[in-house]
């Protein structure tokens, strides 16, 4: 048995029954990264060690019969971009390089509260901005499946380490498809919860009004298992709601039966790739097979998403980044005679090219003459998305797309063409735009053993929906039976 | 055309820091001064992934003084970014409200240089988060930062350009600084700069239709630096204007010590703040039966004490007035009035004595270093006979320099009122066989002499003898 290839309902499962110990669990994860890390390029900063030390504890603890989760003892690998008290947050920038948070954030608490054991913090693109994980500062992190792949972004290096069997599960973070897309290329499955559900408090911050934390998970009962321990209003986030602490592995229920699923004809026109169109048919057909009742419906202003997403989120992000400006934490260039020289350098020197073209797009989006015609517009447009899904959600209760027009690419195929880089977001961003939640459920590998995503879109706060379609889906199909990342060289 | 053909225009933006126990988005105490950067947490030093919470006491006070200067409050408002760097801006953003403010449209009224009732529109309040400090450190060369400053709340109250005089925005000023006193929102001490207030001045010839262009000047902390830095910007316009120029719209800073404004930016490099909707709060929604709730809380305005005044205490409309024009000096009378019940003496010594010495200092009625106890006291002293209202003036000062109960000062002194028959009876024959030509002329009809000889007794016991006793005595002695 490798102990690395069970999810974590199993791994729950084997530690109830004493079949394994937190150490056996933990001690396989370790062993799989020595063994995978070098190719994977996962971790930004590791945590072995003290993980293991911490199973130890945990094993004590439980042989003392000390009354504990029973998720307690079972490894997780976090996005870096979610601080972790005492061991760096980098965002993958050289600006955070160094930075040791004082605090946890709020779904590092609830992990923390669970017993679960941070494995190390993962690599993503710079401050969440990217499709590839080829934007981060310290290193580009490979796609399992083939190694001269990416794994999607920006949440490349989260996706990439559960595909990998380097972590069983981990966290993420969405602001435009940042969880989905690289689950889609990575071949497991994540989630982006209601703009709400789960707390932003101590997750950096890059498009306020579209960040989200999600899981990032080998299977659909794993991703309800995770999304149970993070969702709630929390009090340090005002924007957080409360859900009524809904139990999201009951409604599993294996059963579509007369399930209302919309298929947006937008999302399988021009630009989608034929291998990735044919999946998506066939699983289609699968639901219908299972009971449910499939119709074409029309997403018209899916078009204008794409520049939507990109203002707002350009916006909001020059504002938020605004805070490294090298005088309290963060890079402080060595080279400045006055504050103005401090701020550029320390700025110019911390900061990549995308995360500054971001910077430099938002910043003029807000411009005193600009911002009607962009910014304000860019509102305009979000709250016609929002009608929009309002009322195909009052047909239907589920939405069906590809998660991305296309597989994962080659690395460096696209970091010199921004443009192509954002079109990589275009299933994804609208459901960011309106605030929706957004799975990404594997159905299938092209010709080249790549996996294929398919995103299904509930309405607000309906992820226990989403869920039993995707688990009813993956229960018929059983992808991970059926395809494993192979680490193509 | 000479100085008096032109007609000043001014509008007034006051910022006071509200008397809230802990900051507008995090828990820190809002607490004055403490070692630097004390007062700070992750989220008021913008580490990476907070968040702001907002402080509902900060809602709750900026409508309690919207509602105290006639405003409209708004059911619907919001927060906005501010986006500039600077060292004491630790988001690099400030959280303010740009397009719906929580309140406007209202007014205050003040009195013209004529005396006549004047109404001062308030175009808004709005709520904002201060900056910190930056200390320039005068060895290294550096500037450090304290940010316990940073995160304390704010009200911004924009007033229309309805001001027209120096005194016009002096009144303004007070006015609403004693508002903002009386419902308890803000300390108003503008030395520890809890009230700041920017000022925007223009002229333009009296039969002006249009306003003329307008500077902003900054940095005035007290009343007289405004009156001063307005005189002296509108007469800079003028001559510029007589000379054929042309006002530049800009920032000015005023300089106390020189008595004149600096330009600190010009229209040129204004900043563009980028405001947009703050995207980590929630919109903020007030029922309606949240501000009657606030309304109905409301303490006693001036207005409405000044009425009272001349109601319950039969005191004059101006003593009303001046009395409730500060809290400090109000609450004074009151804690002394219920003591000695003496309402008309205790206005007196306020309004008189007290109020002199204060405008000889330059000092505000918070900063009076005694209490109503003291003044009560001293009414009684008078009443009982113990001193003279004479000693009462020289026990005022002493209360200034030395404040202890009066009656301690009076004993210490040795100011105790001679009030024995005995005593007095030898000094009045004393003064008599020391002064016979004031006999010779009280006998010849000239009554001054009688008052010359009650100074003379006065001067000789250092005003400690009771003038009611001495005058009877004398006259008796006179007439005998």
């Amino acid at each position: 048995m490798d102990i690395t290839e069970l999810t974590v309902h199993e791994l729950q499962e084997k530690l109830k029954n004493s079949e394994l110990t937190s150490y056996d669990i933990t001690k396989a994860y370790t062993d799989k990264i020595q063994e995978k890390e070098k190719d994977v390029q996962a971790f930004v900063t590791e945590l072995s060690e003290e993980a293991l030390k911490q199973a130890k504890e945990i094993d004590e603890k439980r042989k003392a019969g000390e009354e504990l989760s029973n998720l307690a003892g079972i490894p997780i690998g976090i996005k870096d971009i979610i601080c972790t008290k005492g061991v760096r947050t980098t965002c993958s920038s050289k600006m955070l390089e160094n930075f040791i948070a004082p605090y946890d954030a709020t779904v590092m608490e609830k992990v923390n509260a669970e017993g679960l054991i941070d494995l190390g913090k993962l690599n993503m693109d710079e401050f969440a901005m990217g499709g590839s994980t080829e934007y981060s500062y310290f290193k580009k992190t490979r796609n399992p499946w083939n190694l001269n792949k990416v794994p999607g972004g920006s949440s490349g290096g989260s996706a990439a380490a559960v595909a990998a069997g380097l972590v069983p599960w981990a966290l993420g973070t969405d602001t435009g498809g940042s969880i989905r897309q690289p689950a889609s290329f990575c071949g497991i499955v994540g989630l982006k919860p209601t703009y709400g559900l789960v707390s932003r408090y101590g997750v950096v911050a890059f498009a306020s009004s579209l960040d989200q934390v999600g899981p990032m998970t080998k299977d659909v009962t794993d991703c309800a298992m995770l999304l149970n321990i993070i969702a709630g209003r929390d009090e340090k986030d005002t924007t957080s709601v409360d859900n009524g602490d809904k139990d999201y592995v009951k409604s599993l229920k294996n059963d579509v039966k007369g399930l209302k699923i919309g298929v947006p004809k937008e999302y399988f026109g021009e630009g989608i790739n034929s291998e990735v169109k044919q999946k998506l048919e066939e699983a289609i057909e699968r639901y219908k097979k299972l009971g449910a009742i499939v119709e074409e419906c029309s997403l018209d202003i899916a078009d204008y998403a794409l520049a939507t997403y990109y203002i707002v989120a350009c916006a909001e992000a020059s504002s938020n980044l605004g805070r490294f400006d090298g005088i309290r934490y963060g890079h402080r260039t060595e080279n400045f005679t006055n504050l103005k020289e401090l701020y550029r350098n320390s700025r110019s020197e911390g900061f990549g090219d995308e995360v500054k073209r971001r910077i430099i797009l938002g910043t003029y989006v807000l411009s005193s003459g600009y911002y009607d015609a962009y910014y304000k517009k860019a509102q305009q447009v979000r709250t016609l998305v929002m009608n929009e899904f309002s009322k195909l959600f009052e047909k239907y209760d589920v939405l069906l797309t590809p998660t991305s027009p296309t597989v994962a690419f080659d690395v460096g195929s696209k970091t010199n063409n921004p443009l192509e880089m954002y079109l990589a977001d275009i299933c994804t961003v609208s459901v960011n735009i309106a605030g929706l939640p957004g799975i990404s459920v594997p159905c299938g590998v092209d010709s080249q053993g790549m996996p294929i995503g398919m995103q299904l879109i509930g309405n607000r706060f309906k992820e226990e929906t989403i869920l039993n379609a995707a688990y009813t889906f993956e229960q018929d199909y059983k992808f991970r039976e059926k395809y494993k990342p192979q680490f193509v060289k | 055309m000479a100085k008096q053909d032109y007609e000043m225009v001014m509008g007034l933006e006051v910022h006071a820091e509200l008397s809230t126990k802990t900051k507008i988005f995090c828990s820190c105490p809002t607490e004055f001064g403490g070692e630097p950067n004390a007062h700070t947490c992750p989220i008021c030093m913008a580490m990476p992934g907070t968040l702001p919470v907002l402080n509902e006491k900060v809602v709750e006070y900026a409508v309690k003084a919207g509602l105290a200067v006639n405003c409209e409050i708004s059911r619907d408002s919001k927060n906005d970014r501010k986006n500039y760097f600077y060292p004491d801006l630790p988001k690099a953003y400030q959280i303010s409200q740009f397009d719906k403010p929580l309140c406007k449209a209202g007014y205050i009224e003040i009195e013209d240089d004529n005396g006549n009732p004047k109404k001062i529109g308030i175009t808004r309040i709005h709520i904002e988060e201060d900056s910190g400090k930056l200390n320039h450190n005068e060895f290294s060369g550096g500037s450090l930062v304290d940010l316990n400053r940073a995160g304390v709340p704010l009200i911004e109250i924009v007033s229309e350009p309805d001001l027209r005089s120096p005194g016009e925005a002096e009144r303004y000023l007070k006015k609403l600084k004693s508002i903002l006193e009386y419902i308890e929102v803000s300390d108003c001490k503008m030395q520890e700069g809890s009230l700041r207030a920017d000022v925007n001045v223009s002229v333009r010839k009296k039969d002006a239709k249009e306003f003329g262009t307008r500077t902003e000047m900054k940095n005035m902390n007290s009343f007289k630096a405004i009156t001063r830095a307005i005189e002296y910007e509108a007469d800079r316009q003028i001559d510029v204007i007589e000379q054929g120029g042309k006002i530049d719209q800009e920032t000015l800073r005023w300089d106390d010590v020189s008595g004149k404004t600096f330009s600190m930016r010009d229209k040129e490099d204004a900043q563009d703040y980028r405001y947009f909707p703050e995207p980590d709060l929630v919109a903020i929604k007030l029922s309606e039966e949240y501000i009657q709730n606030v309304k109905n809380n409301l303490p006693e305005l001036p207005e409405s004490r000044k009425a009272r005044y001349m109601e319950e205490f039969n005191l004059s409309e101006k003593d009303s007035r001046l009395l409730t024009a500060s809290k400090y000096l109000s609450n004074m009378f009151e804690e002394a009035q219920s003591i000695c019940k003496n309402a008309k003496a205790v206005a007196n010594w306020l309004l008189s004595d007290i109020s002199r010495i204060l405008n000889e200092k330059e000092m505000e009625p918070e900063n009076i270093p005694f209490t109503g106890k003291e003044v009560a006291k001293l009414v009684e002293l008078i009443d009982k006979g113990t001193i003279s209202s004479a000693i009462a003036k020289k026990v005022v000062e002493e209360l200034f320099e030395n404040p202890k109960d009066p009656e301690e000062i009076i004993k210490e002194k040795g100011w105790i009122q001679i009030s024995d028959e005995g005593a007095i009876q030898g000094i009045v024959m004393e003064i008599l066989k020391n002064n016979p030509q004031s006999i010779a002329d009280y006998k010849a009809g000239k009554d001054r002499a009688l008052g010359f000889l009650v100074g003379q007794a006065m001067k000789q016991t250092k005003g400690k003898a009771n003038p009611q006793m001495l005058n009877k005595m004398f006259l008796e002695e006179l007439n005998k």
